[in-house]
């Protein structure tokens, strides 16, 4: 009886093992493909390196010497793995734009969409799953209706759009939250740098003021971008929902005479918690995405804003090291989220 | 003539294509949301076609002496800030729009197409290979990637299309692996095969025209993420350039003047908005009656 036991045991250790090292080699496997990408694109930029450090007026000499000092004249390959390794050792070259590192902006503006994309999900979770589980558990009702509405227009409105008309009613002809920005300028440069995260350091420092005011200037972008999610996560969630409830052990749990309300919670939704978490995950990382348009309305000064920027003033470098870092955060998260799902799921080993 | 149309035992193979798409028609017609999405795409194929005739003004004729007019019986949707009249924009603006999203769909289509059949057709080292590509294309954020491909190539309207197909061809692949995979044992294929058929010949005869109508289903649902995406390349300023009226580049001008002059920046995402929906409600219907097994519950 023991043995049983723990050969289950053991084997479900042995699953679980098997299930991490085959998401640590297709997460680096896939990072691989991320770096050659950039790669891809920092070559075939029209603008030649060379003559942007030399000038068009150097001599052919110079401009052989400076070819070769920055590693043009080497195989492909081995400026590919040059590339990987500087990348690894957290050298992405400097910012044209800032005159600084770009791995050093990026730590400066990763911090802002973070926290937008964090509140973001948040309210797409708090709302969206009960709304999903709602309009399952009374199909045909307003709840229904307003999900698939909201669904439909998910897919087709344009964030920025809705960031400028959100601006124009809430801020401007309603007042209801603060403008762009993330946060009044009187209290800019105020707060010490500790996460980045203007709520928590305002926290922190026991500045209630700040933080009232950053919350002001978060709340509606991350409700635009909360919105986008609420539309994909309420539709999983309803769908997921009605594929339970039509299962025979449901029907048998309400025929015992169990509570409606724990034949929800606990027979329907307990199952599709693990589902969720994919679905979770998946919209967080379309969130950190959607945050470069949403940044851009809102003049956030956060990792989208740095990488428009940078696209307008043709600044190789930092448009390189933001896709690279937005490109990884979502690799991760959706690997993440996979390799729980295979965990979890008994179904899924 | 129905009754041929609907005949059970059609005597060519004209006769059995003919009644195939007769029911599907049939079958489109008696979904309302289809009907709805069918009619605002043939408005907007309309409005390419004859943007001439639709439009009151010139899509760049401007007119400093009205700029930022409101919405009047003379401007439907007002005027931009150098006197323009929208509405002739926005009418003008579908042709680019409708310009993306067909080449998007002409050149994505048929290369993810082609090698998800390879993949699948073929298996082995040949498919780890091509689906190892397209898995690692299709974990990676498409917006973000279409905007570091224009960044290389340059703003413009042929640079955003080459961008947005890029990002969108591993979902074809995926789908046209699966559905190969299906049938790659099939007996037909194996007739054909002993008939001395090439591979190329099967792969493009016998096995691509039955993964056609899942791909159609999928570029139908995929091209309300493709206008929004060109729509996002021409706000940012590396789509379509000015005085081009494309319909998020207008937005972007308008961003400026969102708080007195509401309709620069809000008619042209209306636009968008709507075209989008059309695109979802037709590519709904067509999955329902294309392939009914796959539509979620409702």
């Amino acid at each position: 009886m023991t043995d049983a036991r723990e050969r289950q045991l053991a084997s479900q250790v042995l699953g679980h093992a098997a299930a991490l090292a085959r998401f640590a080699f297709v997460t680096a496997v896939t990072f691989l493909g991320l770096l050659a990408i950039t790669f891809f694109i920092g070559r075939v930029v029209p603008i030649d390196p060379v003559l942007a450090v030399v000038g068009d007026r150097a001599t052919k000499e110079v401009y052989d010497a400076a070819r070769e000092a920055m590693g043009l004249d080497r195989p492909l390959i081995v400026q590919f793995l040059t590339y990987v390794g500087d990348v690894v050792t957290g050298n992405l070259g400097m910012s044209i734009t800032t005159g600084r590192p770009v791995v050093e902006d990026l730590g400066r503006f990763f911090p802002a969409t973070l926290e937008m994309a964090t509140i973001g999900i948040l309210i797409g979770v708090f709302l969206g799953v009960p709304m999903g589980v709602l309009a399952a558990t009374h199909q045909g009702s307003w709840v229904d209706q307003v999900i698939r509405v909201l669904g439909l227009l998910g897919y087709s409105v344009p964030a920025f759009w809705l960031g400028l008309v959100g601006l124009a009613v809430f801020y401007a002809a309603l007042g209801w939250v603060a403008g762009p920005g993330r946060i009044d300028i009187y209290y800019d440069g105020l707060l010490d740098p500790v996460t980045g995260l203007y709520l928590i350091d305002s926290l922190v420092a026991g500045e209630w003021d700040i933080f009232w005011n950053a919350l002001d200037h978060l709340m509606l972008p991350a409700s635009i971008l909360g919105f986008f999610s609420l539309a994909y996560i309420a539709r999983m969630t309803r769908s997921f929902m009605l594929d339970q409830l039509g299962h025979e052990y449901i029907t048998t749990a309400r025929v015992k005479g169990v509570p409606e309300r724990r034949v929800i919670w606990r027979h329907a939704f307990y199952p599709i918690r693990i589902q969720l978490i994919t679905v979770i995950g998946l919209s967080y990382a379309a969130l950190l995405e959607g945050s470069v348009m949403i940044e851009t309305v809102f003049s956030w000064p956060g990792i989208g804003n740095y990488l428009t920027n940078a696209l307008l003033n043709a600044d190789t470098n930092a448009v390189l090291g933001a896709t690279l870092v937005i490109g990884a955060v979502f690799i991760l998260i959706n690997k993440i989220s996979d390799v729980l799902y295979r965990m979890l799921d008994p179904r899924a080993r | 003539m129905t009754d041929w149309l609907l005949d059970d035992s059609p005597t060519s193979r004209l006769q059995a294509n003919l009644g195939r798409a007769f029911r599907i028609w049939t079958a489109l017609l008696r979904n309302p949301l289809a009907v709805v999405g069918g009619i605002i795409i043939l408005v907007l194929i309309a409005m390419a076609i004859f943007a001439p005739l639709i439009a009151p003004y010139s899509p760049i004729g401007q007119d400093l002496a009205n700029r930022l007019m409101p919405p009047s019986a003379d401007h439907w949707m007002g005027t931009d800030e150098l006197g323009r009249d929208i509405f002739s924009r926005v009418v003008y603006g579908a042709r680019i729009t409708l310009l993306i999203v067909t080449m998007v769909a002409v050149i994505a289509a048929p290369i993810g197409l082609i090698i998800g059949a390879v993949s699948g057709y073929f298996g082995g080292w040949t498919d780890r290979i091509l689906m190892g590509v397209t898995d690692i294309f299709l974990s990676m954020p498409k917006l973000i990637l279409a905007l570091a491909f224009v960044a290389a190539l340059g703003p413009g309207i042929e640079n955003a299309i080459i961008a947005i197909a890029i990002t969108s061809w591993p979902a074809y692949a995926r789908i046209a692996r699966a559905e190969t995979i299906t049938f790659r044992e099939a007996e037909f294929i194996a007739a054909v095969r002993l008939q001395g058929a090439s591979s190329a010949r099967v792969i493009l005869r016998h096995v691509l025209p039955l993964c056609a109508s899942s791909t159609i289903i999928r570029v139908t649902l995929d091209m309300a993420g493709i206008i929004l995406t060109a729509a996002g390349l021409g706000f940012l300023g590396l789509g379509a350039q000015p005085p081009l009226p494309e319909w998020g580049a207008m937005i972007s001008r308008g961003r400026t003047f969102i708080l007195d002059q509401w309709w620069v920046a809000t008619m042209p995402g209306f636009a968008i908005i709507l075209v989008s929906l059309g695109f979802c409600f037709l590519g709904d219907g067509l999955r329902d009656v294309l392939d009914p097994k796959q539509g979620d519950k409702s």
